[in-house]
């Protein structure tokens, strides 16, 4: 039996759940006592088999299938790779194209599934741990099957390490043609404005807690008493209140400024992945449960309608 | 053409409450229409106000407490709606994508739409798997995370933009029938207007039981079981400060201005 894992790669690179994956499954594999695969389709098949190639790992399937991510070429590669090697557990990605096939594949194979999980153990059976209501509660959930199939959240598991001698081995697909009915024609960087934000030193960065388009006239004064850019989190971008390039986050830019001050944000997970390399984190929000509060180095639990004035006034008055 | 779209009321938490058993207390719990499904309920409308002989179709798996919110999509111009329930449903325990995407299939199959929009995840449990899923089943063409649409009906293809991580965007050409993952940001949800949701009123909102869709209880119980619920230590090691306004201000004026903000 084995833990089969499936890497990601995007325009060349492999992406780092890659290797986080391998850590995770290396994790399960030994309380199952069983072997740890990986593998790659597509692109350059060769030199991410070189990368996948850390301790622990016991075989590396490549398959040369397309150059870029097409999710009916890989949900065929995967559940046929799957029905060869019989794994026990299927370990992907929880990234946008993760789930773009995941659950495809999961529900080809017959194979239940869990996404988005924040750790696994296996002790006879598989229970794995997710996040609920925005990271505000966290569940336990027993698998009842031999053969499951999770997604695993970016950045819970440190990327493995060490070079290992796994055995590469050459998986032969056959792709039905008539069933890929989606083609990938190109890619599109989101652009615009004229700030950086990945550039500044410190960053005010402000969330739905705003309320009103109006309100983000305190933070601009705010931004300008501290000598500061503004940022947001998603909502205010869909909202349309501030430019694209302005929006922090997994799906915006990722920022490592010295200091974030993150007003009426919650911390969902997918904003944090883009800030938490900051070097100092200051959260400002009524609620004492928001997630943010975890990773912040400062915390005021206040009306953001309230403090930011204040504080204003601190460096004006 | 027909579109169905996927809604679902989610629940949202106060910031303080407390767990009972394997949910959160009630008394903390308000109820709301999706963030996503808002998303893809206005982008079906849109479709239908751009189009001739567009119908969208509205279908929610709840109970009779989640009619307010599946009135809400006919408030936004869906031009009827399916409610899927049954007392197996309330004993089956986590619905998990599989079970939602069963259930959903045999609507779709009843239906035979063209299209179907989803959320990309719901915001209370975003297992983010429902859509895909259920594309699988119905052996529909899909993608994922849409944060762009394009429809060409006649050419029988949906030109979407699928947002990846780090600011990208994928260009992809699905075939129809499909079913699209809507992202927030696509369009502006509109609010219900007075007029749409007297209107809402009057539209027709079918229930489903699950023998109604050629279902039994054995097609809804799932390989998942939810054992905890709890929250999680705190790994936070920040400073908060405490006081007015004004005092917590003062305090953390310092330590920006020892970090040399502002000077
Ligand atoms: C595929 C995908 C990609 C995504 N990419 C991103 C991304 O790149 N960036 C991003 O930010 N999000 C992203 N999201 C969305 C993300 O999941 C959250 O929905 C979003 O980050 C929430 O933004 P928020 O914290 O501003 O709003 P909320 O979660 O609504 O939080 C608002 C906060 O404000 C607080 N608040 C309210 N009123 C006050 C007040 N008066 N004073 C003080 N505090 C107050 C509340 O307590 C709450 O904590 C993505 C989601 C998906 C599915």
């Amino acid at each position: 039996m084995t833990v089969l894992t499936v890497a990601e790669h995007r325009r060349g690179e492999l992406r780092d759940v890659s290797l986080e994956a391998l850590t995770a499954g290396r994790e399960l594999a030994d309380e199952a006592g069983v072997e740890l695969h990986t593998a790659v389709v597509g692109g350059d098949v060769e030199a991410f088999a070189d990368r996948l190639n850390r301790e622990g790992v016991e075989t590396i399937h490549t398959i040369d299938e397309s150059e870029e991510f097409n999710h009916d070429v890989y949900v065929q590669a995967v559940a046929q790779l799957a029905d060869a090697v019989s794994p026990q557990f299927l370990l992907l990605p929880n990234t946008v194209n993760g789930l773009d096939y995941a659950p495809a594949v999961a529900s080809r194979l017959d194979r239940p599934l869990v996404t988005d999980v924040v750790d696994l153990e296996y002790d006879g059976e598989l229970t794995a741990t997710r996040e609920l209501y925005g990271s505000k509660v966290e569940t336990t959930i027993d698998v009842h099957s031999e053969t499951p199939a999770v997604t695993v959240r970016p950045a819970e598991w440190p990327a493995a390490t060490g070079t290992g001698d796994a055995t590469v081995e050459s998986f032969d697909v056959d792709i039905d043609e008539s069933a890929v009915r989606s083609t990938v024609t190109g890619f599109e960087e989101v652009s615009g404005g004229d700030v950086d934000i990945s550039d500044a030193d410190v960053l005010v960065s402000v969330g739905r807690g705003i309320e009103e388009e109006e309100n983000l006239d305190m933070i601009r004064d705010l931004a300008e008493a501290l000598d500061a850019t503004v940022s947001a989190s998603r909502p205010i971008i869909d909202n349309g209140w501030l430019e694209k390039n302005r929006q922090v986050g997994q799906s915006g830019k990722v920022v490592t400024p010295d200091v974030y001050i993150a007003i009426g944000i919650s911390g969902a997970v997918q904003h944090v992945a883009g800030m938490k390399g900051s070097d100092t984190i200051v959260a400002i929000n009524s609620d004492p449960n928001a997630p943010i509060f975890d990773i912040a180095d400062y915390g005021i639990v206040d009306d953001l309608f309230e403090v930011v004035p204040a504080l204003i006034e601190q460096f004006e008055g | 053409m027909k579109i169905l779209v996927t809604v679902k009321q989610v629940a949202v938490v106060e910031d303080e409450f407390e767990i009972d058993g394997l949910s959160i207390d009630d008394r903390y719990v308000t109820d709301d229409l999706n963030e996503w499904d808002d998303y893809a309920v206005e982008a079906a409308v849109q479709i239908r106000e751009a189009g001739e002989d567009v119908e969208v179709v509205a279908v929610t798996i709840g109970d009779a407490d989640t009619e307010d919110t599946i009135r809400q999509a006919l408030a936004k111009g869906a031009d009827r709606a399916i409610r899927v329930w049954d007392d197996a449903l309330a004993e089956a325990g986590l619905l998990d994508p599989e079970t939602k995407a069963r259930l959903l299939a045999a609507v779709a199959e009843e239906e035979d739409p063209d299209l179907v929009l989803t959320g990309v995840q719901s915001a209370d449990d975003g297992f983010g798997a429902t859509g895909v899923t259920l594309a699988e089943k119905i052996g529909f063409e899909w993608a994922a995370v849409v944060n762009a649409l394009d429809l060409d009906r006649k050419a029988g293809v949906a030109h979407v933009h699928r947002e990846l991580e780090g600011g990208v965007d994928e260009l992809t050409d699905v075939s129809l029938p499909a079913v699209l993952t809507i992202q927030t940001g696509i369009n502006e949800p509109r609010y219900a207007s007075l007029r749409g949701i007297r209107q809402a009123q009057s539209k027709e909102l079918a229930e489903y039981g699950l023998s109604d869709l050629g279902l039994s209880a054995a097609d809804v119980e799932s390989p998942l079981e939810q054992t905890a619920l709890y929250e999680p230590e705190s790994e936070s090691d920040a400073t908060v400060f405490e006081g007015s306004a004004e005092e917590t201000a003062a305090e953390l004026a310092g330590v920006l201005r020892e970090r040399g903000v502002g000077q």
